[in-house]
């Protein structure tokens, strides 16, 4: 690991000051950091580290209806903050999917929204990355690609973002709180994180000394607690990143779908949000047709990026079966296995 | 730079001097502390071999930099037995084989103290594999480790019973 120095601010604003400096960067748990560090991925001149600041660690109710959510709080809280489970069900059980206990118990809401892509050349310094390294080319487009994007990618990378936790968060128009040099700012999940184009070294729409400093969920965001999944295909049962997930979220009344909220993990670089298959559930009773016409729709934009096809039809099927298990509605109690296709309680035949 | 830091380490106050920002936990415990029960597997926080419970809660040591946990309560493998007397969890392990190396174990044990006191798995045995699936065990020893996991559970709520009536 490259040396760098160590700095612990004792208030957001000197955090951001102490940020200031090139080739400085925060540090929150470090669970997704310090791998990268220990590879020679990231290599920072500087930590900043801001595990000490206070006031961030909190979940609150605000007056309107909406949960604010401290960039500090750790993921295994959050997910079993009961309060927070019951309102927000596929966010929990998304959290509760990801990682393993120990590093849940460490991870942070704000790392886990910048947490980097998993893609295998990326973190292989030996490999040419654009992402790495803007201009370097890019192995992966003809290399191992099987778990690579199908939608939004580019020539210059097809690296997806392995957030469990952005899924359903995205789906609910999760709205992030941020600090700068310029004062507090705040934009949608949605905005966060950038599509590759031409400059795949760029994750976000962050600028390098801004911090998040919370999330916030808006009132509409309670509304689907009683129909609200996560589910999530991976190579193995547990611990382990997802090859495709979906969320979904439905408001049902007097038979009839009256909001869809849907989006895909695994797929892109950036939780995808499927706004157009949430158009055609509108008004509509919730049926396997339905769901089909819907998957269908989320999808048709979809290419393969190299030997990944196979992930196109796979989210189509996910997503019909987080359709279709959100609309039989949410379980009093997360099944044994948060997410898992393969979980005893999962209540659905194979779609 | 050098940077100070005090941690309490099994029920010990201890002072450090570090005059490298580097040192994970998970190093100052084997090479500062010689309390080397907590394994370095993988150093990446896949393995589940250096769990530790900081501040009461189970965490990969390898992936937690000494100077950022300035004040925290450290339990190594090292601080679980009273004396001679073992953990419930530790005579569990040997009582149902839960290890054959016993490389994992002492990670394999952390996690499970910490496990139990999230409260989350209960005595069901899928939601135990799920909620310890962050300690690999390359021998394979899962079957035991369950078992053990479930009796050491037992055991507790037997006694946590006892204590309350």
């Amino acid at each position: 690991m490259k040396p760098f120095d160590y700095v612990r601010p004792g208030t957001v604003a000197e955090a951001i000051a102490a940020a200031a400096q090139p080739g400085a960067v925060y540090l929150a748990a470090g669970t997704n950091l310090l791998d990268l560090m220990k590879g020679g991925v990231s290599r920072p001149n500087r930590l900043v580290d801001v595990t000490h600041l206070d006031g961030l660690d909190r979940i609150e109710r605000l007056a309107d209806g909406s949960l604010r959510v401290g960039a500090l709080v750790s993921n295994a809280d959050l997910a079993h903050d009961s309060e927070f489970a019951r309102s927000y069900p596929a966010v929990a059980e998304a959290l509760l999917s990801g990682a393993s206990a120990q590093l849940r118990n460490a991870a942070t809401v704000g790392g886990n929204l910048l947490q980097r892509t998993r893609c295998t050349y990326f973190y292989d310094t030996a490999s040419r990355c654009n992402k790495r390294e803007a201009g370097r080319g890019c192995n992966a487009r003809d290399g191992e690609n099987r778990s690579h994007a199908v939608l939004g990618w580019s020539e210059s990378c097809i690296a997806t973002h392995p957030s469990d936790f952005c899924v359903p968060l995205v789906a609910l128009d999760a709205v992030v709180e941020i600090e700068g040099r310029t004062g507090r700012r705040e934009i949608a999940l949605d905005e966060l994180h950038r599509l590759p184009g031409n400059t795949p070294e760029r994750d976000t729409a962050l600028e390098p000394d801004d911090l998040i400093i919370a999330l916030r969920l808006p009132p509409a965001a309670r509304s689907f607690a009683a129909h609200a999944r996560y589910l999530k295909v991976r190579e193995r049962t547990s611990y382990a990143f997802a090859v495709v997930s979906a969320a979904a979220a439905l408001r049902i009344e007097n038979g009839k779908i009256a909001e869809a909220r849907l989006a895909l993990g695994g797929v892109a670089a950036k939780p995808w949000r499927a706004r157009a298959a949430e158009d055609v559930l509108r008004s509509v009773a919730p049926t396997a047709d339905a769901f089909r016409d819907a998957a269908w729709r989320a999808l048709a934009d979809a290419k393969p990026s190299g030997d990944n096809a196979y992930k196109i039809e796979l989210a189509r099927r996910i997503l019909v079966r987080a359709l279709t298990l959100a609309a039989a509605g949410t379980p009093a109690r997360l099944p044994a296995l948060p997410a898992s296709p393969f979980a005893s309680t999962s209540g659905a035949v194979h779609a | 730079m050098n940077h100070s830091i005090s941690l309490t380490v099994n029920g010990v106050r201890r002072d450090f001097d570090l005059d490298d920002p580097r040192v994970t936990l998970l190093d100052l415990l084997r090479e500062r502390l010689h309390l080397t029960g907590t394994k370095k597997g993988c150093d990446r926080g896949q393995c589940g071999a250096c769990t530790i419970l900081v501040d009461g809660k189970r965490i990969n040591s390898c992936l937690a930099l000494a100077i950022s946990h300035d004040g925290a309560d450290i339990l190594t493998i090292e601080g679980v037995a009273r004396g001679d007397q073992l953990h419930p969890v530790q005579a569990a392990f040997i009582a149902h084989d839960g290890f054959q190396c016993g490389f994992c174990t002492p990670g394999q044990i952390m996690s499970a103290i910490g496990m139990m006191s999230e409260a989350q798995a209960g005595n069901d045995p899928e939601r135990i594999r799920e909620c310890m699936s962050g300690n690999l065990c390359r021998c394979g020893a899962y079957a035991g480790i369950v078992d053990a996991v479930l009796d050491a559970q037992a055991r507790m709520d037997e006694s946590n019973q006892r204590r309350s009536a």
